[in-house]
């Protein structure tokens, strides 16, 4: 038995790397500094080794060869999910290229929220460390973030030192929409978060009304969505007052029509606030299940984020038009791979096609893929890189246990040279 | 793999050895460039070069081709790449019949990426169409390296390296104010060379980034980080001490404080004087050489920054030149980016802090040649080029994206080497602007030579990267051989010059002959033929190792992540660090 400590995670997209995990075997058990979100992706048993066709267990090679022969001859293969290391999405990217395939990202219809803002308009951000050392208030809007990421006010609010405040525990959090789950908010001296609660669906209107009280602009209305205009005056105020203020969003959690222009709303706040005079900084979440791993290696590789399809020889970006649903729906795809090394649970759409899985260990099908291939963890089977939400920063994977199982990358570069 | 090829009769321009074009022999034994071997060697490969120019493969000092602005900007512009793709070869059949995806060993070579304009596939074969072979990503935050060496192991080709950035980072700025000794600082340099694989050192706007988020807007040369009472100076000179006295070959490279702002010129000469006769390198000084003259105060200052550089035989500067079109600006100098955002076009922009070690900023321009602004920095560029007497201190960049994409080289570089073509291009510019400068009178043409000097002999030799740049026997076959006909595409664009006996430079600088990384024939009549990776160059100055206490100690209390999770390990997908990194001597 043996212990490992500052262990990486690449499940809570926010880097966390300070668990320390005890493996015994191929048992692992987090045993400092675990959360709801990383403990369970960590100690969850590898389940089958196996590789199976059609539910029958064969050997790697003739898996890898089976996957090739059902993807030779297509006209529109997906590949999706793309949950995987910076390894695993190169590997992808070179399959997706060799067969004409669309690959596309499990969360980027919740990407495309802050993409496409950002492909409009632009955003000023910020990043972790800059949180934890300047922030002095916490706007956060429509999200739970707690639930994101149980250990992100530990971690970078509550934290005992910082560089340029005098005391964490002064630090000033509101939230804007949904009400926190919990009590992570809560300041170690007992000062809980500022709530002005609404339903998402109002956070278009309650976004456009902050907007205009920082524009300065008088407003009529008594209330938006329940909420006192004086109330948002006064949010309006403490970000122009504040040193480092910071408006955090989850993009998974607007999950209302055009909720991209919500959040280009927040970043043109944020841009306002600057323009203004004050310092201010967006900070959107996200970095779950390695979907900006996905987007920052597509990014280098093709130019484009997550969403490219490559059937025409060269890589082409449409954040609408390559979405797997899309294609399943419309019955343009003819194959569909699915890559998700991190979350057995996260299963393949449903479709009447030809299907192949590249699943993490332990996933439970309705339907018995073509060919499912068990492949390893990042950062438990196998050392690896992975990007955290604030992109700056790649992390390194570390491996904990020897499994047997391969790597995401193994097995697609396998089907690359079978095909 | 061939072991003994001759590149005969070509004529070689080689400033290192003094040789100006005389038609003779090149030999290349196991990727290095070997003596003559003998008449009885019996050779594998002969290349016939008679009529052709044969130069070192090209290196390029300062070129953002890699990391978390880099990044952040393909993604910002998807518009940007979508009309730039072709289709290329991928089906057994195009193979078949299109000889050009069959390499010298007879080996197909397949092309994944290589038409995703902006990629990294991208970046390794445009550069070496041009005759590139190794290229210098001067802007990698320690924080961003991994981002940066990932990505730089996917440019195939090239030979990369990357320089780390210091001086806005808290640590840095910790230790000063705590008035840390000057060999506390060296150390602290030396690990960050270290943990992040790095080449040199970068410093841009000293202070700047970290002043910009405690609300700062503007930073000169005197002005003092807010909470921690240095100046920009007093930073800048202490990290180029360090880097002299750790004996790293390429001096501090330097990024300026008030880069674009009219009567800058001031702050570029003040800098000079500030090196105190120490080595140091100010880049993409063009942004830099600006006058507050004239009835829109923005004038020329080319003149009066190369008097001062003239003075200074310490400093080396490289040009930074402006060609226009659509480009996109990159940049750690937050400060500069933010004052422009309003500029940005199309109208979309990026800034961000990062990690309490810099920022950085991301704003689209195009560069209009009816613009006075433009056609005057244009200007001001090529001024810069051709007033300057001192080629083998003056380097050759457009500061890639900054000034125009590399791909815009071939263009400068006809330019420089035809008055002509200058002259008839200056037609179509911005006149007021014109009339401002010295260019229109300036007849002088680069040579060949020269041309040799700043993209090749002195570009490696100022990195300390004295295997190549040169074609001495024992240096590595780096080797680029141009056609002066021109070949591959670019000859096909109409040229009103034709009918001169002068070449036209621009085709035959953008497509080379003959490309020879390693002494493997790379890019033949500027087509890839091959494209394995390359090598990524490092230094690994001494230190004394207890600094790591002291940073450990601000990792633990202010950090995103532990220090021994900040380590540059297993970058590239197929081979080892170890196969990837080469390590460069010191002084």
């Amino acid at each position: 038995m043996t212990e490992i400590t500052e262990v990486p995670s690449p499940f809570c997209g926010i880097g966390t790397d300070d668990l320390s995990i005890q493996v015994d075997g191929a048992t692992l058990k987090v045993i400092a500094n675990g959360c709801a979100v990383n403990t369970p992706a960590f100690e969850q048993a590898i389940a089958d080794a196996t590789p199976r066709i059609a539910g029958q267990a064969v050997s790697l090679e003739a898996a890898t060869t089976k996957a090739a022969e059902l993807l030779r001859g297509t006209n529109q293969p997906v590949i999706s999910g793309c949950a995987t290391d910076v390894n695993g999405m190169r590997a992808l990217l070179a399959l997706a290229d060799k067969s004409g395939a669309v690959v596309d990202n499990l969360n980027f219809n919740n990407a495309r929220r802050n993409l496409l803002a950002l492909q409009d308009s632009g955003w000023m951000n910020t990043t972790l460390a800059e949180l934890k050392n300047r922030c002095d208030l916490l706007l956060v809007v429509g999200t739970d973030l707690e639930a994101f990421a149980p250990r992100f006010f530990e971690k970078y609010l509550w934290n005992e030192e910082s560089m340029f405040l005098d005391n964490t525990a002064n630090r000033e959090i509101i939230y804007l929409g949904k009400a926190p789950s919990g009590n992570a908010s809560t300041s170690p001296t007992g000062q809980n978060a500022n709530v002005l609660p609404c339903a998402d669906a109002d956070l278009p209107d309650v976004t456009a009304v902050l907007s205009a009280l920082v524009k300065g602009h008088l407003l009529h209305a008594q209330s938006v969505a329940g909420i006192a205009i004086a109330d948002l005056q006064a949010i309006a105020d403490k970000l122009k007052a504040a040193d480092y203020g910071v408006i955090l969003w989850g993009a998974a959690a607007m999950a209302f029509d055009q909720a991209e222009l919500t959040v280009q709303t927040l970043c043109n706040i944020v841009k306002d606030l600057n323009q203004s005079g004050t310092r201010c900084s967006g900070f959107p979440l996200g970095g779950k299940e390695g979907d900006q791993t996905a987007n920052q290696v597509c990014g280098w590789t093709t130019g484009y984020p997550a969403r490219v399809n490559f059937a025409r020889g060269y890589p082409e970006y449409d954040p609408y038009l390559n979405d797997t649903q899309a294609l399943i729906n419309n019955g343009e795809a003819d194959a569909l791979v699915w890559v998700q090394a991190f979350n057995s649970g996260a299963l393949p759409p449903k479709a009447d096609l030809p299907t192949i899985v590249i699943g993490r260990s332990g996933m439970k099908f309705e339907k018995e893929p073509d060919v499912f291939i068990p492949v390893g963890t990042p950062g438990i089977d196998h050392s690896g890189h992975a990007y955290r939400l604030d992109n700056v920063v790649a992390i390194r994977l570390k491996k904990l246990r020897d499994s047997g199982l391969p790597s995401t990358a193994a097995v697609l570069t396998a089907i690359e040279q079978a095909l | 793999m061939a072991l003994l090829i001759k590149l005969a009769g070509g004529h070689i321009y080689d400033p290192t050895q003094n040789r100006q074009g005389e038609p003779g022999d090149l030999f290349i034994r196991d990727g290095l460039i070997t003596s003559a071997p003998g008449t009885d060697a019996k050779f594998d490969q002969v290349y016939d070069l008679s009529g052709h120019i044969v130069m070192a493969g090209a290196v390029d000092i300062h070129t953002h081709i890699a990391g978390g602005n880099v990044n952040t900007a393909r993604l910002l512009l998807p518009e940007q790449h979508r009309n730039h793709v072709a289709r290329r070869l991928r089906t057994a059949l195009d193979r078949a019949t299109l000889p050009g995806s069959i390499d010298t060993d007879g080996e197909p070579v397949d092309h994944p990426f290589s038409n995703a304009k902006w990629s990294t596939t991208d970046t390794g074969y445009r550069y070496a169409r041009m005759g590139y072979t190794t290229v210098v990503e001067p802007a990698m935050l320690p924080i961003n390296a991994l981002d940066v060496h990932l990505q730089m192991a996917d440019i195939p080709i090239l030979d990369t390296a990357a320089l780390a950035i210091l001086g806005n980072d808290d640590l840095l700025l910790r230790l000063m104010r705590a008035k840390a000794s000057q060999s506390q600082i060296n150390d602290y340099v030396a690990w960050t060379l270290h943990a992040t694989r790095a080449l040199g050192l970068k410093v841009i706007n000293a202070g700047g980034a970290n002043a910009f988020k405690s609300n700062a807007r503007h930073f000169a040369l005197d002005d003092i980080v807010p909470d921690y009472g240095v100046s920009s100076r007093q930073i800048l000179q202490t990290l180029q001490t360090a880097v002299c006295q750790l004996g790293v070959p390429h001096p501090v490279h330097v990024h300026c404080n008030n880069l674009g702002i009219p009567g800058n010129v001031d702050t570029i000469v003040a800098t000079m004087e500030a090196a105190q006769g120490l080595p140091m390198h100010l880049a993409h000084v063009q942004f830099y050489a600006y006058g507050n003259e004239g009835a829109k105060g923005f004038s020329s200052a080319a003149a009066q920054l190369l008097e001062a550089f003239n003075r200074h035989p310490n400093i080396t500067m490289d040009v930074g030149q402006v060609l226009f079109g659509q480009t996109v600006t990159i940049s750690g100098d937050v400060i500069a980016q933010y004052s422009r955002h309003a500029d940005a076009s199309p109208g979309k922009w990026v800034m961000w802090d990062a990690e309490c070690e810099g920022s950085g900023g991301v704003v689209p321009y195009r560069y209009r040649e009816a613009s006075f602004v433009n056609t005057l920095q244009w200007a001001i560029g090529l001024e810069l080029f051709l007033l300057a007497e001192a080629p083998e201190r003056l380097f050759f960049t457009t500061d890639h994206p900054n000034g125009a994409p590399f791909t815009a080289y071939p263009e400068l570089i006809r330019l420089l080497m035809d008055a002509d073509y200058r002259q008839a291009y200056m037609a179509r510019l911005n006149q007021e602007a014109l009339a401002m400068t010295l260019l229109p009178n300036l007849k002088r043409e680069f040579t060949l030579t020269e041309i040799a000097t700043m993209t090749r002999s002195a570009a490696a030799n100022l990195l300390g990267l004295h295997d190549r740049g040169h074609l001495a026997p024992g240096a590595i076959a780096d080797i680029a051989v141009y056609d002066p006909q021109g070949c591959g595409v670019s000859i096909q664009m109409p040229d009103p010059f034709a009918n001169r006996a002068k070449p036209d430079y621009r085709a035959m600088f953008a497509d080379a002959a003959l490309v020879f990384k390693n002494g493997r024939l790379m890019v033949r009549d500027g087509e890839v033929i091959a494209r394995p990776a390359g090598h990524a160059q490092t230094i690994q100055p001494a230190l004394d190792q207890r600094i790591e206490r002291d940073i450990q100690n601000h990792f633990d209390r202010f950090y995103s992540l532990k220090l021994n999770n900040f380590k540059i390990e297993d970058v590239d997908i197929s081979r080892d660090d170890h196969q990837r990194f080469q390590r460069v001597g010191l002084l």
